[in-house]
C-alpha cells in the first residue's frame, strides 16, 4: 500500500488550504422540473403505496417514488443507485429525512415501472435492496443511531433491531392501512442522537448496571472533577482506593443514585458500564412532532426493559408488533399512536396491548415526575 | 470467502428490509476482488473485520467500540469523531476507524456526478461504508485511519467543493425538510434559509466555541418533517397569518368523492366514504370550521394552524399568502435534565432574504451571547433557559413579552420582582419605617 497524496503538504499544512467553505449549494442539484417549479407546488397525491404525484400551478407534474434502505450503505450500495438514478430519473436522486431514497420521474408509467424494478431488486441473502413504499398512513423507514457498528456508548445494536422491526412490520411499510402514519425510531443509548423522544414508537437502549471503576487508570486517562460534574444525580464524588499497597486518585460511585446514563462514561473512559446481561431495550410510544390536530407530545416508557436477544430481539419485536396491531384495530381515522392513547386513557393502553404496569414506568426522576401522576379522580377500571 | 464466521449475523440476511450485512460482504468482497485495481489506503479487509467485531458484540451483547479520541482536521474542533475497536489484534483493518462527517446539500438532493465523486474519495481513502445520512442530517463516512483525515478534507474541499459538517460543542450541520422545491405547504423557502445561515456561521461549525452543542433545523410548516420541535435548540417552522384560502369547488369534489381525502394516505382500508363533518369539522382544534349548504368557512381568527383541514384536502385549502416562520427555542433529548419539546420564542418572524436574513441572524445572535455568558460547561440552551427562566431568554433574545409564549400563566405569585419594577425602588429606611411602626 503506496500512500498516495492528494496534494496536501504535511510540512505547510495551511499552503493552498481551504476552509469553511460550507455545503454546495443544493439548486445544483435540483432535477429540472423541481428546478422549474421551485415554490409553485399546486397540490401533491399518492397514487399507491411508494407513488407521489406533484402538480405544480404551471401544470408540470413529477412522479416520486420512494424506497427504504438500511441507511449503512457502501460504496458498491451508493453505484448501484447512481445506475438507477442513470437510468430512470435523469440522474438525480434524493435521500430523505427518515434515510428512504426518491427518484423522481415523469409519468405515471414510468414511475410504475421504475417501482417494479426496485421491488425487483434483491441482495443475494434474499432482502429486497430497495423496498418501495413508506407513504402515507403506514410505517416508514426506521431513523436510527450507530449502534454496536459504531459507537462506543451503545447499549443495543442499532443497524439489526432496525432490521428485525423492519420484518416484522414490512407489510405496513408497503401498505397504507394504519389510521395515521406511524414513526418508529431507535436510539442506543440515553444520548438518543436518534432524538426517539417524540416517536409514535421508540427502541431505546438503556444499561441497567452502574459503572464499573477502573481505578488503577482513571486518573491517568480522566479530569476526575470533570467526570464527578458530568453525573446529573450527584452520584460520582472524588476518592481515594489502596490497592496493592499504592494508593490511586480516583472516584467513588453511590450506586443507588445512578440512573444509567453513561454520561460520566462520556467524560470519562475508566466509567464503562456496558454489560452483556444488564444492557436491553426500553420501549416507549405515543409521541410525535406534527402540531396536526394535537400538540407535539414526548414518547412515554411502557416497556422498561427487554433483554438484548440478538440477531432478531423477538420479545422487543413481539411487543412493537403488538402495539401495532391493537392500534390500527382500535384508532379512529387520523389519530396518532399517542392520541388514541390518550382517549381510550393509558390504563386500557395497557390492558388492551396486554403489557404489564410495573413500577418502573412510574416517573420518579426530578420536577417532571410530578407532572405524570394523576391529579384527578377520573380514572378507569 | 469471508474472513470471520458470522452465524449470528448471518440471520440477519433474510426478510424483506434491506440487510445491511448482506451489503457489508458485498463491499468485502469488492474490497477482495478489487477489479479497479485501487491502491487502496486503509485496510482492504476492514468491512470483514467491521462484520467480525460486530459478530462479537452480537455474541456477548457489549460495544467493542472505544472511547473516541481527538482527531481531527487541521483548525477545526468538529467534522470528525475518533473511533477505536477495543480488540485490534482480532481485528486490525478496524483497529483506528474514525468517522468523517461531510455538509450534505440542503434537502438532500443529489446527482449522480456528486455521489459518485463522494463515494470515489471514500473508496480510496476510506472504509467503502457510508450512513446516508446521520441522524442530524450530514453524510457519514463510517471508518478510515488518521493520515487519511487532511487527504480526504484535501479533496473535498479541492476537488468537490464540499466542507466538513459539525461535531463537538458547536453548532452543528444545519438541517431543513424538502419545503419549496416539492412541498406546496412549505410557507418560506427553508433550504434557502439553512444554505444561508450554514455558510453564515462556518466558524461556530468548526471551532467550538459554545457551552454545548447547537442544532438548526427548518421546517416549512407546522406538520415538521425533520421534527425541528424535537430536535433542536432553535426551530424554525413556517406559518401565515392570514386566512387559508379555500377553493369551494375543490371542496365539493372531496364531498363528492371525486378526489380521495388526505391525498390518498389511508388508501390502503377501507374507512367508508368521506365524511367532511366528522373528517375535518369535528378534528379542527379549535372547532373554527363550519360546513353548511354546500359551503365550507373558517374563522380564521380562531385557527391555530395546526394543518390538518390542508392536510386532508390539499387541493381545496391553501397556507395563506402572510407567510413567515414561528421560532422555537430549547428542544433536546432526555440527557441531561429529562426531555425539552422547543418552546415558543417569537410567534412571527419575516423571512427576508432581500436583507440576508439580517432579523433572524440578529436574533441568533443575541440569543448566543446569552448562552455563552449564562450557559454552563456542557449546558443545552434548553437547560440554561430552564434554569434562568423564559423570560431571562426573551430579555436577552430582545423580543417583545407576548401571550403566544405560554400555554398558560403562571401558578404560583413567587414572582421575582426587580428593584426598578416597584415605585420608590428597594431602598428604604429603618428609621423612617420605625416612625410609624414601634419596634
Ligand atoms: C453525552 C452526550 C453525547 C455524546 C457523548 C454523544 C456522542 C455522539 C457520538 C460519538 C456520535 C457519533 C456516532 C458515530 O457517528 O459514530 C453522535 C452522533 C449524534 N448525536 Fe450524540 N452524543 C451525545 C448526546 C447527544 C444528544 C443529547 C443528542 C440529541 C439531542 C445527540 C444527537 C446526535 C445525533 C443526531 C448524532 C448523529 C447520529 C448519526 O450520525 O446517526 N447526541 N453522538
Ligand atoms: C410532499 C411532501 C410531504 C408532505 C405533503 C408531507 C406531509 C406531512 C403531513 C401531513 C404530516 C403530519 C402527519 C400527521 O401528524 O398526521 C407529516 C409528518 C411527517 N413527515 Fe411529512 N410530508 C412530506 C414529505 C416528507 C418527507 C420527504 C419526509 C421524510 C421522509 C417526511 C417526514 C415526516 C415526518 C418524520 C413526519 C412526522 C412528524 C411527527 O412525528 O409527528 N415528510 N408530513
Ligand atoms: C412569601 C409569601 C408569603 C408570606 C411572607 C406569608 C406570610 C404569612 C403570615 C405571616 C401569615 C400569618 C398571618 C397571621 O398571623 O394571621 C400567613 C397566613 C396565611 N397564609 Fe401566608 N404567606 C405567604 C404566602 C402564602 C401563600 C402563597 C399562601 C397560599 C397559597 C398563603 C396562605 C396563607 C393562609 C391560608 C394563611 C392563614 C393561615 C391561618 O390563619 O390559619 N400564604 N401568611
Ligand atoms: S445514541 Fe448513544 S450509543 Fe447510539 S450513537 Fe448516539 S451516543 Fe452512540
Ligand atoms: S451513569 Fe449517569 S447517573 Fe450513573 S454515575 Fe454515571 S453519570 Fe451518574
Ligand atoms: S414540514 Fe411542511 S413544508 Fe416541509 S416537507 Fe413537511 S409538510 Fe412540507
Ligand atoms: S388548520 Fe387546523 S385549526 Fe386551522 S382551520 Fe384547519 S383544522 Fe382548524
Amino acid at each position: 500500500m503506496a500512500f498516495i497524496s492528494s496534494g496536501y503538504n504535511p510540512d505547510k499544512p495551511m499552503e493552498g488550504r481551504i476552509s469553511d467553505i460550507g455545503p454546495r449549494h443544493f439548486g445544483e442539484y435540483l432535477p429540472p422540473v423541481i428546478k422549474k417549479n421551485f415554490g409553485k407546488w399546486d397540490y401533491h397525491e399518492i397514487i399507491e403505496p411508494g407513488i407521489l404525484l406533484h402538480v405544480a400551478e404551471s401544470g408540470d407534474k413529477t412522479y416520486t417514488v420512494r424506497a427504504g434502505t438500511a441507511r449503512l450503505m457502501s460504496v458498491t450500495h451508493i453505484r448501484e443507485i447512481c445506475e438507477i438514478a442513470d437510468k430512470f430519473s435523469g440522474g438525480y436522486v434524493r435521500f430523505t429525512t427518515r434515510n428512504n431514497l426518491e427518484f423522481q420521474v415523469e409519468t405515471e408509467e414510468a414511475a410504475k415501472e421504475l417501482k417494479t424494478y426496485l421491488n425487483g431488486q434483491t441482495f443475494p441473502g434474499g432482502s429486497h435492496k430497495f423496498p418501495v413504499g413508506g407513504t402515507g398512513a403506514g410505517v416508514t423507514n426506521i431513523v436510527h443511531t450507530q449502534g454496536w457498528v459504531h459507537c462506543h456508548t451503545p447499549a443495543t445494536d442499532a443497524s439489526g433491531t432496525v432490521k428485525a422491526t423492519m420484518d416484522v412490520v414490512f407489510d405496513d411499510f408497503q401498505n397504507m392501512k394504519l389510521p395515521a402514519p406511524v414513526r418508529i425510531s431507535m436510539a442506543c443509548c440515553l444520548n438518543m442522537c436518534g432524538a426517539v423522544h417524540c416517536s409514535d414508537i421508540a427502541i431505546l437502549g438503556i444499561h441497567r448496571k452502574p459503572p464499573i471503576i477502573d481505578h488503577q487508570y482513571l486518573d491517568n486517562l480522566c479530569e476526575i472533577p470533570l467526570a464527578v460534574a458530568a453525573c446529573p444525580t450527584g452520584a460520582v464524588r472524588p476518592s481515594k482506593v489502596e490497592i496493592d499497597g499504592e494508593t490511586y486518585k480516583t472516584v467513588a460511585i453511590k450506586q443507588e443514585r445512578c440512573m444509567f446514563c453513561g454520561n460520566c462514561y462520556t467524560m470519562c473512559p475508566s466509567l464503562p458500564l456496558s454489560d452483556g446481561e444488564g444492557d436491553g431495550i426500553a420501549i416507549m410510544v405515543g409521541g410525535k412532532i406534527s402540531n396536526r390536530i394535537t400538540k407535539p407530545a414526548f414518547s412515554k416508557v411502557v416497556v422498561p426493559y427487554v433483554p438484548n436477544e440478538p440477531p432478531r430481539w423477538p420479545t422487543m419485536t413481539k411487543v412493537i408488533k403488538k402495539i401495532l396491531d391493537t392500534y390500527a384495530e382500535d384508532a379512529n381515522k387520523y389519530e396518532r399512536l399517542g392520541d388514541w392513547a390518550n382517549r381510550i386513557g393509558w390504563e386500557r393502553f395497557f390492558e388492551k396491548c396486554e403489557l404489564p404496569f410495573t413500577e418502573h414506568l412510574i416517573d420518579d426522576f426530578r420536577d417532571p415526575a410530578y407532572y405524570t401522576w394523576r391529579q384527578t379522580t377520573q380514572f378507569k377500571w | 470467502m469471508a474472513k470471520h464466521k458470522t452465524p449470528l449475523l448471518d440471520q440477519l440476511e433474510s426478510g424483506p428490509w434491506p440487510s445491511f450485512v448482506s451489503d457489508i460482504k458485498q463491499e468485502a468482497d469488492a474490497r477482495a476482488k478489487n477489479e479497479k485495481g485501487l491502491d487502496y489506503q486503509i485496510p482492504v479487509d476492514c468491512p470483514d473485520d467491521l462484520l467480525g467485531v460486530l459478530e462479537m458484540s452480537y455474541t456477548d451483547g457489549e460495544t467493542h467500540w472505544k472511547h473516541g479520541g481527538i482527531v481531527g482536521v487541521f483548525g477545526y474542533g468538529g467534522g470528525v469523531i475518533g473511533r477505536y475497536c477495543d480488540q485490534p489484534q482480532m481485528f486490525p483493518g478496524v483497529a483506528h476507524f474514525h468517522t468523517v462527517r461531510v455538509a450534505q446539500p440542503n434537502g438532500k438532493w443529489y446527482n449522480t456526478e456528486l455521489l459518485r465523486n463522494l463515494i470515489k474519495i471514500w473508496e480510496l481513502r476510506g472504509s467503502g461504508l457510508t450512513n446516508m445520512h446521520g441522524a442530524t442530517g450530514d453524510i457519514v463516512f463510517l471508518g478510515t485511519t488518521t493520515p487519511q483525515l487532511e487527504e480526504i478534507f484535501w479533496e473535498l474541499t479541492h476537488d468537490l467543493e464540499i466542507d466538513l459538517g459539525g461535531s463537538g460543542s458547536n453548532l452543528r450541520t444545519p438541517a431543513t425538510c424538502l419545503g419549496m422545491s416539492r412541498c406546496e405547504y412549505a410557507c418560506y423557502d427553508t433550504q434557502e434559509l439553512c444554505y444561508n445561515l450554514t455558510q453564515e456561521y462556518q466558524d461556530e461549525l468548526h471551532r467550538p466555541a459554545f457551552p454545548y452543542k447547537f442544532k438548526f433545523k427548518f421546517d416549512g410548516c407546522p406538520n415538521g418533517c425533520v421534527a425541528a420541535i424535537a430536535r433542536s435548540d432553535l426551530s424554525f417552522i413556517g406559518t401565515w397569518k392570514d386566512p387559508i384560502k379555500v377553493d369551494q369547488e375543490a371542496v365539493a369534489a372531496y364531498v363528492g368523492g371525486e378526489i380521495a381525502p388526505n391525498a390518498g394516505a389511508h388508501a390502503g382500508r377501507d374507512w367508508g366514504a368521506f365524511d367532511i363533518q366528522k373528517e375535518v369539522v369535528d378534528l379542527c382544534p379549535s372547532n373554527c370550521i363550519s360546513y353548511e349548504d354546500g359551503k365550507l368557512a373558517i374563522d380564521h381568527k380562531e385557527c391555530v394552524r395546526c394543518m390538518h383541514c390542508i392536510n386532508t384536502m390539499p387541493r381545496a385549502l391553501k397556507v395563506g399568502d402572510e407567510r413567515g416562520c414561528s421560532v422555537l427555542c430549547g428542544a433536546k433529548a432526555p440527557i441531561l435534565d429529562g426531555p425539552q419539546m422547543g418552546s415558543l420564542l417569537v410567534p412571527f418572524m419575516e423571512v427576508n432574504k432581500d436583507d440576508d436574513y439580517q432579523a433572524i441572524k440578529d436574533l441568533i445572535e443575541n440569543i448566543w451571547d446569552w448562552w455563552m455568558e449564562e450557559g454552563k460547561n456542557r449546558e443545552r440552551i434548553g437547560e440554561t433557559m430552564k434554569r434562568l427562566g423564559m423570560a431571562a431568554l426573551i430579555d436577552a433574545a430582545g423580543v417583545p413579552v407576548d401571550a403566544r409564549q405560554v400555554q398558560e400563566p403562571r401558578h404560583n405569585p413567587y414572582i421575582f420582582w426587580k428593584a426598578e419594577d416597584v415605585e420608590g425602588g428597594w431602598d428604604r429606611d429603618i428609621n423612617e419605617f420605625r416612625k410609624r411602626h414601634q419596634r
